[in-house]
């Protein structure tokens, strides 16, 4: 049992002082922006609710946010299951364990803006790797600078490849605490393979998943750079995600008061939608 | 070799393709590359690397990045090992809540922080060091360091505290020199955690710096679009850019999987 302490308090004062510093004055900076224009030189006027309305009632935020759930639906449909398959096809010890660990983690590693860069040369039309076999051998014409669909196959094959082995660490992780009493006793009730699945590994690894779809919901919704590299956002508007969209109206044309309410409304949703992961898939456990 | 090890090698040979072609890429000469497909390196060159070494806008780029990420693991891990101790072992009044606040800044897009950081960091003077990129990334990696070592703490039974206590240590001692030793797998998975999202995030290190410590990863995008299009160059960067986290996930090799998971299977 925990002991009712408020002095522990001094204990997350450092964390709490740290990040306050980091969220908060940047986060008051935002909502300041938000409700007024500037015409530059440090003059502010009071706009009150007019950008919050604005981008809401906006085409181009419609456009961009549907093409981030389009994303965020279209990752985690590929990248869970296929995490979970994966991690149930690995060996559970022996050699090739750390080995296979170390290489599924590399992808991971690797700065964001060389992964860009990375399949951008990858998929290049007929110098690189994927462009080259995808055109010259299959057949197939494929140029992700010219056509929105192969640009898209494009982001998400990078985001599979990317992030998949987030979900295979999780999911593994889970699979590798079952003692192997549970295996005895189903096969000896001569369980399928399915029922293993279903009535021992998915439970056993619903508290990691959870960590890993929130996770991969959280970060997928927040990408800039990899996208970025890769298309730009294009071609056109085809790939122009939130956070490209909010930079361009940030950094690119300075926009600061639209790019302020779209930031809060953009983050808003964020928290939202995660929230309501969290309480859908840790419902059982409140009952 | 069974059937189902098909599937993760498979895998495998998938995430190890884009990988060989940027490395193959590397050492090819800027010709060879525009000329047009080749599996491998038809005139092997060095020339790239040599480039990178002797290039001190090009090396310092490296020691500007290794230099922040440090500091911030550093900072994250000190500040987030007492921290984490609070949460796992007492109940203080708005515990709940703070833990929730501090998971939330991981939510928050990147972008949306870029400028007020920038404003922020040069209002209060250390814009373009290695302090101020290390800061920024305090912001979603202190989080994720108390979380992953709450998960630890937690799978530490509280009998190892009191027995210290009766023993005779104080709070600091037993800190340092039992508990600290007890949990140092999470110790080690929290830094390599750490090290990963500041080493792989962009946004902030370049809106954060100019020329003093810009990041490796700056570079790079300046490379690709002033100096023509130098792909060998752009690509020998990349793969130096792997190396690192290479070398800190193989010492972590057995705890990665248990990161997040500790405490919550």
């Amino acid at each position: 049992m925990k002991t009712e302490n408020q002095k522990a308090w001094f204990f997350v004062l450092p964390v709490l002082i740290l990040v306050a510093f980091n969220a908060l004055i940047p986060m008051m900076t935002v909502v300041n922006y938000s409700v007024q224009e500037t015409f530059g030189n440090n003059l502010f006027f009071w706009e009150g609710l007019t950008w919050f309305e604005q981008i809401l009632r906006s085409e181009r935020f419609h456009a961009a946010l549907g093409r981030q759930f389009l994303f965020t639906f279209l990752i985690l449909i590929i990248e869970v299951p296929l995490g979970i398959a994966i991690a149930l096809s690995m060996p559970r010890k022996g050699f090739w364990v750390p080995v296979c660990l170390v290489l599924m983690a590399l992808p991971m590693l690797i700065p964001w803006n060389v992964v860009g860069a990375m399949w951008n040369i990858f998929a290049l039309p007929d110098i690189g790797l994927l462009g080259y076999f995808i055109n010259h051998v299959l057949g197939i014409s494929y140029d992700m600078t010219q056509n929105p669909f192969a640009a898209w196959v494009t982001i998400i094959t990078m985001d599979v490849w990317h992030w998949t082995s987030l979900v295979v660490l999780l999911a593994y992780a889970g699979l590798v605490s079952i003692p192997d009493a549970y295996y005895q006793a189903a096969k000896i009730d001569g369980a399928s393979n399915w029922s293993v699945f279903r009535y021992i590994q998915l439970p056993k690894m619903k508290n990691v998943l959870t960590i890993a779809i929130l996770l991969r919901f959280m970060d997928s919704f927040n990408i800039y750079t990899e996208p970025f590299v890769l298309t730009g956002g294009g071609p056109g508007n085809s790939t122009t995600l939130l956070s490209i969209d909010l930079v361009k109206i940030a950094l690119g044309q300075f926009d600061l008061g639209p790019a302020a309410a779209m930031s809060l409304i953009y983050f808003a949703i964020t928290l939202l939608v995660s929230w309501v992961f969290y309480t859908v898939m840790t419902k059982d456990d409140l009952n | 070799m069974k059937k189902r090890s098909l599937v993760p090698i498979i895998y495998i040979i998938f995430l190890m393709l884009p990988i060989y072609w940027l490395v193959a890429m590397s050492f090819k000469t800027t010709n060879e590359i525009l000329a047009g497909f080749s599996l491998f390196p038809q005139t092997f060159t060095l020339d790239a690397y040599r480039t990178i070494f002797t290039d001190p806008t090009w090396y310092w780029g490296y020691i500007n990045s290794i230099l922040y990420v440090s500091i911030n693991t550093v900072i994250s891990i000190a500040v987030a090992l007492p921290a984490a101790y609070a949460f796992s072992r007492y109940r203080f009044l708005g515990d709940k809540h703070l833990f929730f606040w501090l998971l939330t800044n991981r939510m928050a897009p990147a972008a949306v922080f870029a400028l007020p950081f920038f404003q922020l960091y040069s209002a209060v003077g250390i814009f373009d060091t290695h302090l101020a990129v290390a800061l920024a990334h305090c912001l979603f990696n202190i989080p994720l360091a108390v979380w992953i070592l709450e998960g630890f703490m937690g799978g530490v039974p509280k009998e190892l505290d009191e027995t210290a206590y009766v023993d005779g240590y104080s709070f600091p001692r037993f800190f340092v020199s039992i508990f600290i030793p007890t949990i140092k797998a999470g110790v080690g998975v929290a830094a390599f955690f750490c090290f990963m999202f500041s080493w792989v995030e962009l946004l902030l290190a370049k809106t954060l710096t100019a020329v003093a410590a810009k990041p490796i990863a700056a570079t790079m995008t300046k490379t690709a679009s002033s100096a023509g299009y130098e792909l060998g160059l752009l690509a020998a960067a990349g793969t130096l850019t792997i190396i690192p986290g290479a070398i800190v996930i193989y010492f972590v090799r057995n705890y990665i999987a248990k990161g997040f998971a500790m405490g919550r299977v």
